[in-house]
């Protein structure tokens, strides 16, 4: 299933491998910030509304 | 109705919410697509052999990574004239994903470099060009975190990515004086011409483009709605302790 | 705006104004690079262009958070805010001190060092034309990011990072005037480029660094 890549396939696989990796942690760090700083988000305007 | 209606930020996080799981969605479909055609579907080239396929993540991280800074431009152009907070914040959450394609651009290219080329890195103007532009991004980012109070940190880095847009393309035109590159010219523009792109290879590296679009976007929207939370954290704390 | 240019130089040349310390770098950094490469003469003389260029610049970085860091500190950069002055020819002034204290005893210096190098005697005049030419407008960028960090408190890395990086079209210029006059080529072109920065540094550069100093001054 895997392309003959010949001399190239370190080369090939390893840029599909990093930018993927790149990509993805990015999106991952943040996905997880956003999530993060909702939640505080609503915590911090739940307080609010308690103390008025 | 007019389109600094978006700039209010609440308006903003209403409007964008329901679009992004859409563009979210089609980012990674168009990814996966344009990927998978690119690395098994392609014939190999004549002048490159299978090493072709790098192209398909190399050339739109390139391009992106260059519209990344535009967008930042306009964005720090929009906040200097008509101060909307969310044109800062978009400013802001663009740099680490335009920096994040910038490093692939130049990893990719590097590794293509050293099969073909026969060397790892080679001082060429456009490979030379990536890195400043790396470096550029690295002190945008760095003059954010640095400066506490948002608004001038708005304000600074605005100035500093328009004085550095200026100088980014100077050092470009510099650099190319400076050495003779091994690096191709761009294949996409040159459909008709003497040596265009085969047109095997042309359906797939659009659609990587407009993955690389749609990633690009979807993660701005994401980042920004992000960095107006925090804002907004940072006043309700402020008004409390008052 | 001549009184503040000799007010701040009369700063620079007392005692802690750090007059002589990129001087002294710039030399230091000369007598090192033989070290690190070895003492091939044919070598160091191919080098020399690059070398002399780079230490210009470090020593010139070394200063740069003096431009206004200090102003900052005793209150007295305000008080030049809200002078007649318009901050522009303020800017430009200080732009200017700071070129007067290091770049031009630098391009003064430079052919000594040259020798030392081993760098070709046709590059010499190139050498001075090039420094003359080119410091002035590091300097004047320099004074540009020390006015983006000077409320911070440790500003001299963040601002290394962001200065260096507009150096690069200077340096690239100012390296290829000496190398091409060390071997005999027309020197025509990089020179009109690197006055060309230089001018259009000075003419656009103390707009965005009062700029900058407003934001900070708020």
């Amino acid at each position: 299933m895997i392309p003959e890549l010949g001399k190239y396939a370190f080369a090939v696989l390893s840029s599909y491998g990093v930018s993927i990796l790149l990509l993805v942690g990015l999106a991952w760090m943040s996905v997880q910030r956003a999530r993060k700083l909702r939640q505080r988000l609503e915590e911090v305007e739940a307080r609010m509304k308690r103390h008025g | 109705m007019s389109i600094w209606e978006y700039a209010n930020p609440k308006k903003f996080i209403a409007t964008t919410t329901p679009i992004l799981p859409w563009l979210t969605g089609a980012a990674i479909a168009t990814l996966v697509v344009g990927l998978i055609w690119g690395f098994f579907f392609t014939p190999e080239a004549a002048n490159f052999g299978a090493s072709v396929k790098i192209f398909f993540v190399h050339v739109p991280s390139a391009m992106m990574a260059i519209n990344a800074w535009a967008m930042m431009l306009v964005a720090s152009l929009i906040w200097v004239i008509r101060r909307h907070h969310v044109s800062a914040l978009a400013a802001r959450a663009a740099a680490p994903i335009g920096m994040v394609f910038t490093l692939i651009a130049l990893f990719t290219g590097a590794v293509w470099g050293q099969p073909t080329w026969g060397t790892w890195w080679e001082w060429d103007p456009r490979l030379t060009s990536f890195l400043i532009l790396f470096l550029f991004y690295l002190g945008y980012i760095a003059l954010w975190e640095a400066i506490e109070d948002p608004d001038t940190a708005a304000d600074l880095t605005a100035v500093l990515c328009m004085v550095g847009s200026v100088f980014a393309i100077l050092s470009r035109y510099a650099v190319k004086f400076w050495g003779q590159g091994l690096h191709q010219d761009s294949t996409i523009a040159k459909v008709g011409e003497r040596d265009p792109l085969h047109a095997s290879y042309y359906l797939p590296a659009l659609i990587c483009m407009a993955a690389f679009v749609l990633i690009f976007v979807a993660l701005v929207l994401i980042r920004t709605q992000t960095e107006i939370r925090a804002r907004r954290i940072r006043a309700l704390e402020a008004r409390m302790r008052a | 705006m001549i009184a503040l240019l000799k007010r701040d130089l009369a700063l620079a040349v007392r005692a802690g104004g750090g007059f002589g310390l990129g001087l002294a770098f710039f030399l230091i950094v000369i007598t090192l690079v033989p070290f690190g490469v070895g003492p091939d003469t044919g070598l160091l003389g191919r080098i020399a262009p690059g070398i002399v260029w780079v230490a210009a610049l470090l020593a010139a970085l070394l200063s740069l958070d003096r431009i206004f860091a200090l102003d900052h500190e005793d209150g007295s950069l305000p008080l030049l805010a809200t002078s007649p002055l318009p901050l522009e020819g303020v800017a430009l002034i200080k732009g200017l001190a700071h070129w007067i204290t290091t770049g031009l005893p630098l391009t003064i210096v430079a052919p000594v060092l040259g020798f030392l190098l081993n760098l070709d005697t046709a590059a010499f005049p190139w050498l001075l034309a090039s420094l003359a030419l080119g410091t002035p407008a590091l300097s004047m960028i320099g004074a540009f990011g020390a006015a983006l960090t000077v409320g911070l408190r440790r500003g001299g890395l963040l601002m290394s990072l962001l200065v260096l990086p507009l150096y690069v079209p200077t340096l690239i210029f100012g390296a290829l005037v000496v190398a091409r006059g060390a071997e005999g080529f027309s020197t025509h072109m990089p020179l009109l480029m690197l006055a060309g920065i230089t001018a259009g540094v000075f003419a656009l550069m103390p707009f965005a660094t009062a700029a900058a100093l407003r934001i900070n001054l708020r």
